[in-house]
């Protein structure tokens, strides 16, 4: 026997973004321990956005010289193969130009510990320069770090670990709203007590998939099964336990119901980085979880998920339908596009090539989508009633008047979250959509037919959905300007440059979208380490 | 390689962007700038139509480029006849409609000084139109099939904003029903899109590489259903035709010609072309049901136009029975008919545009789209009754004038063709001809009652046409007199792609050989 505890292997080089993000999170951290009050923002804002662009700029090293590993790194806890590279590459732009929203001022409480309407809070507001709290920041680096591991996760431990890394400091974000401080508190709290809850179902999953697999590595479960009885209990249970964990996450039917909550009280650029960030990690981590460890079972998940898609498409479009509150209607929109979305996790099915092409379409709809729901949100932060942003929608009517630049922008995004062609949302929805209706094709599936009705449903829904965006536009410039209708705020240079890249994307995806495309292509290519 | 359509696509998008571009102020400006972009356009389509090789091979001035590698789409264009008098009827109604439109942002205010519609936006409105007229021309340009869809779908969203914010009282409830229902027709096109794309295995979009590829029957009924409900909505054709005299009479009456003009058309030449030729064994299973919902159309759309008294829905109305003869004329699967309905998207582009703007510059005199509001307006205003006179008896198919041509081509072919027995769409033709009665009862009441009778009160007040407004009808009535005497042209372009048609959808020969001239 040999006593000697071998020291685990870890390749610095490839986790190396990681470590970026993770790292500056705790200098942040140190930084609010030591730090003067008055210097911690000038210290936060360089660190915070020079971390995230360095973190970025490694995963672009990694890409150009071509040596995406293809054995998951850290004795296998840690997968960074093509698509994780490329995910992380989205969420690390997204959280960049989240950051830059997040340095406006106004939007974060002074003192989160003041009781709402207190002389505390009068107080703690008098002395704060609109700044608010300034652990904001590390608390963002930490939730991007748990974004960037979720996906990479390459067993469920860690991807639990990653979850909890990931949903800790939003729980926390959400809470600290500046204005409508109650509101903000109990969707800070609701999140936190179903985010839990999900959590326990994630992890409670994983102990019965341990039971029957006697592993957490997700290609030892696929490996067990392939060996095993996969009508297991423990298997079926855990897997069932797993799914909703995950979906809970991605905000998919019937586990929606925390999104429009937590949307609308959250602060808004919070909002954003869990809109787009979170979703983006999300459906990284559930095509993992389905593709690399249940991909032995497709035969037990394809069906259950096909009803979630469809029953997530539906919900989100026709309840946004009734929904008064702009950032509400915004969190049923984000459920709808995660019901299409997981019309493209079904899609991964058959062979190698077809398993491609359905990722490249999701990764490439998770880019496109995340950048124009930041300009989205961006667009909201300006619209401002006198108690802060201007959320129910008859505020809005006539603002095409008011700020023609700024309404024709937000229709563009609305048009291009409703797939209208020539905007990058058409042809996102095209990817999932064709993936889908091509794996149909694919020898031996049972569920050819079953993939058309899906996309039927999916283009009934694309329809109801088309309706409440449409709404916005006809009410900011078909309908008359209330008298004494919200203000527009004069932009920061950061919100001008979030929408202007977001814009500019948005457009240029949708004339030419073989430039994303590319990308998303070359880095679904290698597909997810098996 | 040719570089003419895409010249002629682009010329208007750039024009669309210096108008949009043009300091604060400068309405007349953008508005002078819109005419000359809009004749030039005019000029070089001209130009390039007058290369166009009728005996030649069947798509011209092709030119094809990689645009999607990751998805086969290329961004191929080309023109057969059918497209290009299409085409040249999309770019004589845009100059003619920026003319027609020249103060209708301003604010329309009637004879007494009251204001129809608020002063708005300009230079939007025009770079709209602008945006517009590059659409038509690509979507029926377009060779790549994935190409055609987004123009078809995007084309909505100017016009969608035309009416929105340009149009008449119920302008956002009539724009949002015109933009619902096209998106979801075209939402199920995308899905049959797709669906043929992978059912064909061959990784293009382009059309002549998809002509014939599909064998399989029930796929072919599939498809052939996504692609023609798409149509029909657009077309429109009973029962989806709901949507179309709520659009066309909130619309302002430049707009309104191009949605029933041109945007509509688009539905038809997209039968002609994708459902029959695509999938010719489903168009053939579907023809009875189909001429069936033409002929429901024709008779209703002119039984409902009579009992109209706005204006802008009775003309609305009365397209509805005109596209049903059209649909009539595509699947009645013979030359003759299919050449006439051909040539009736073209002449009823030109006769529907004339009555439209006929009837806005009446109501921009009144004030109000009702009939009844009007009466005696021949006594003081000869020309405008003039001219309203000759789109009206052009509406209602008078000998002589361009629509007739087509209408008895569409008959005269239905009734002859051997596609379904020798008698069902005999039985169908001789049915729709009673619209031919009712198309009279419908015009010569509209005209009756605006223009003759005693003057009404407020119509003492009017004006005459300005030279501006003769300058807008002149041409229309002209072209509507010039093809009713003198088709050739038209047909003789037509004709040769309306045979290859025929010739991909597999029709006996017989049917074939009994090739009319129109005459």
């Amino acid at each position: 026997m040999n006593d000697v505890i071998q020291a685990p292997t870890i390749e610095y080089g490839t986790l190396a973004p990681l470590l970026v993000v993770f790292g500056a999170a705790c200098i942040g951290v140190l930084i609010e321990a030591f730090a003067p009050r008055y210097l911690r923002k000038s210290f936060h804002v360089p660190l915070t956005l020079l971390s995230l662009a360095g973190a970025f700029a490694l995963v672009l090293v990694q890409t150009l010289r071509g040596q995406v590993s293809t054995t998951p790194s850290a004795m296998g806890a840690v997968a960074v193969d093509g698509p994780s590279l490329f995910i992380w590459g989205v969420i690390l732009i997204l959280s960049f130009v989240c950051v830059l929203l997040i340095n406006d001022e106004g939007h974060f409480v002074a003192s989160a510990a003041s009781v709402p309407g207190s002389s505390d809070e009068e107080e703690a507001e008098a002395h704060d320069n609109g700044t608010g709290h300034t652990e904001v920041y590390p608390l963002v680096l930490f939730a991007v770090g748990g974004m960037l591991l979720f996906p990479a996760a390459h067993d469920l431990l860690m991807m639990f670990v990653a979850l909890e890394v990931m949903s800790l400091p939003l729980y926390l974000l959400c809470g600290l709203a500046r204005r409508r401080r109650l509101l903000s508190q109990e969707a800070s709290m609701k999140y936190f007590l179903l985010g839990a809850f999900s959590s326990a179902f994630f992890l409670y999953g994983t102990a019965m998939i341990y039971g029957f697999a006697g592993t957490v590595s997700l290609p030892g479960i696929n490996q067990a099964m392939a060996a095993g009885n996969t009508l297991d209990p423990l298997l079926l249970i855990g897997f069932a336990m797993l799914g909703v964990g995950l979906l809970f996450k991605i905000g998919a039917a019937p586990f929606q119901a925390w999104k429009p909550d937590v949307y609308q009280g959250a602060p808004t650029p919070i909002t954003a980085l869990m809109a787009s960030g979170t979703l983006v990690a999300a459906f990284g981590a559930v095509l993992r979880v389905f593709w690399v460890g249940l991909g032995n079972l497709d035969w037990n998940w394809r069906p259950v998920i096909w009803g979630v898609a469809a029953l997530t498409m539906v919900v989100g479009s026709i309840l946004a339908i009734t929904q008064t509150e702009i950032k509400r209607m915004l969190a049923y929109s984000s459920i709808a596009h995660a019901g299409f979305l997981l019309v493209g996790v079904l899609a991964t099915y058959g062979s190698a090539e077809q398993n491609a092409v359905s990722l490249k379409a999701i990764l490439f709809y998770l880019a496109v989508y995340g950048i124009t729901t930041v300009g989205a949100f961006a667009v909201l932060t300006l619209v401002r009633d006198p108690g802060g942003e201007a959320g129910h929608l008859s505020r809005w009517a006539g603002l095409g008047k008011r700020a023609p630049v700024l309404s024709g922008v937000f229709a563009f995004f609305l048009l291009a979250f409703a797939g209208i062609p020539l905007t990058s949302g058409f042809f996102g929805k095209y990817a999932v959509f064709a993936a889908a209706l091509n794996s149909g094709t694919q020898p031996g599936d049972s569920m050819g037919g079953w993939m058309a009705g899906l996309v039927v449903v999916g283009v009934v829904a694309s329809a109801i959905a088309a309706f409440f965006y449409v709404r916005v536009i006809v009410l900011m410039f078909f309908n008359e300007p209330a008298a004494d209708g919200p203000a527009v705020a004069a932009p920061s240079m950061g919100t001008v440059a979030v929408i202007a890249v977001s814009l500019l994307v948005t457009v240029g995806v949708g004339l030419y979208p073989e430039s994303v495309l590319g990308v998303a292509n070359d880095a679904a290519s290698s597909l997810f380490i098996r | 390689m040719s570089p003419w359509l895409p010249i002629l696509m682009a010329v208007p998008v750039v024009g669309a962007i210096v108008v949009a571009l043009l300091p604060k102020g400068s309405d007349k400006l953008a508005k002078q700038v819109t005419l000359l972009v809009s004749l030039l356009v005019l000029v070089l389509t001209g130009v390039m139509a007058a290369g166009f090789d009728p005996g030649g091979e069947r798509f011209q001035f092709k030119a094809e480029y990689d645009w999607i590698p990751s998805f086969g789409v290329k961004f191929g264009v080309g023109v057969d006849g059918v497209a290009l008098v299409l085409i040249a009827l999309s770019v004589v109604l845009v100059p003619i409609v920026v003319l027609a439109s020249w103060h209708d942002a301003d604010g329309v205010k009637t004879a007494d000084g009251t204001l129809i519609t608020p002063k708005r936006s300009v230079k939007t409105y025009f770079s709209l139109l602008l945006v517009l007229e590059t659409m038509m021309i690509g979507v029926f340009a377009a060779t790549d099939i994935f190409l055609f869809y987004v123009f078809f779908e995007a084309m909505l969203i100017p016009m969608y904003f035309m009416i929105g914010s340009y149009g008449g009282a119920q302008r956002s409830y009539a724009a949002v029903k015109f933009l619902l229902y096209s998106l979801f027709g075209g939402l199920l096109m995308l899905v049959a899109v797709i669906g043929l794309y992978v059912v064909a295995g061959s990784k293009t979009f382009m059309f002549p590489e998809l002509v014939g590829v599909i064998q399989d029957p029930a796929m072919q009924k599939w498809l052939f259903a996504g692609f023609f409900i798409a149509f029909a909505i657009k077309a429109p054709l009973w029962p989806v035709h709901t949507w179309l005299p709520d659009a066309a009479a909130q619309a302002p009456a430049g707009a309104a010609v191009l949605l029933v003009g041109v945007l509509d058309k688009v539905g038809t030449f997209g039968m002609l072309r994708f459902c029959l030729e695509l999938f010719p064994d489903a168009a053939k299973a579907f023809t009875m049901p189909i001429v069936v919902l033409a002929v429901i159309s024709i008779i209703y759309g002119a039984i409902v136009a009579i009992g109209q008294t706005d204006m802008k829905r009775l003309i609305a109305y009365t397209s509805i029975s005109h596209f049903g003869f059209i649909v009539l004329g595509v699947f009645a699967m013979s030359s003759v008919a299919q050449s006439g309905a051909a040539l009736y998207m073209v002449n009823h582009g030109f006769a529907t545009g004339a009555l439209f703007l006929a009837a806005g510059f009446l109501i921009a005199r009144r004030g109000s789209p009702f009939l009844g509001d009007y009466g005696g307006v021949q006594k003081v205003a000869p020309v405008l009754a003039g001219f309203f006179l000759v789109a009206g008896l052009a509406g209602l198919s008078l000998p002589g004038l361009s629509s007739f041509v087509s209408e008895f081509m569409v008959m005269i072919g239905s009734y002859s063709s051997q596609a379904h027995g020798s008698g069902a769409l005999s039985v169908a033709a001789i049915v729709s001809a009673v619209a031919v009665i009712l198309a009279a009862v419908y015009i010569l009441w509209m005209i009756q009652r605006t223009m003759n009778g005693p003057t009404a009160e407020p119509v003492k007040a009017f004006k005459d046409l300005n030279a501006r407004e003769i300058w807008v009808l002149a041409p229309l009535v002209a072209l509507i007199i010039g093809f009713g005497f003198f088709p050739k042209p038209l047909l003789d372009v037509i004709n040769p792609s309306v045979q290859q048609t025929l010739t991909n959808v597999k029709v006996p020969t017989s049917t074939i050989a009994e090739k009319g001239t129109g005459q």
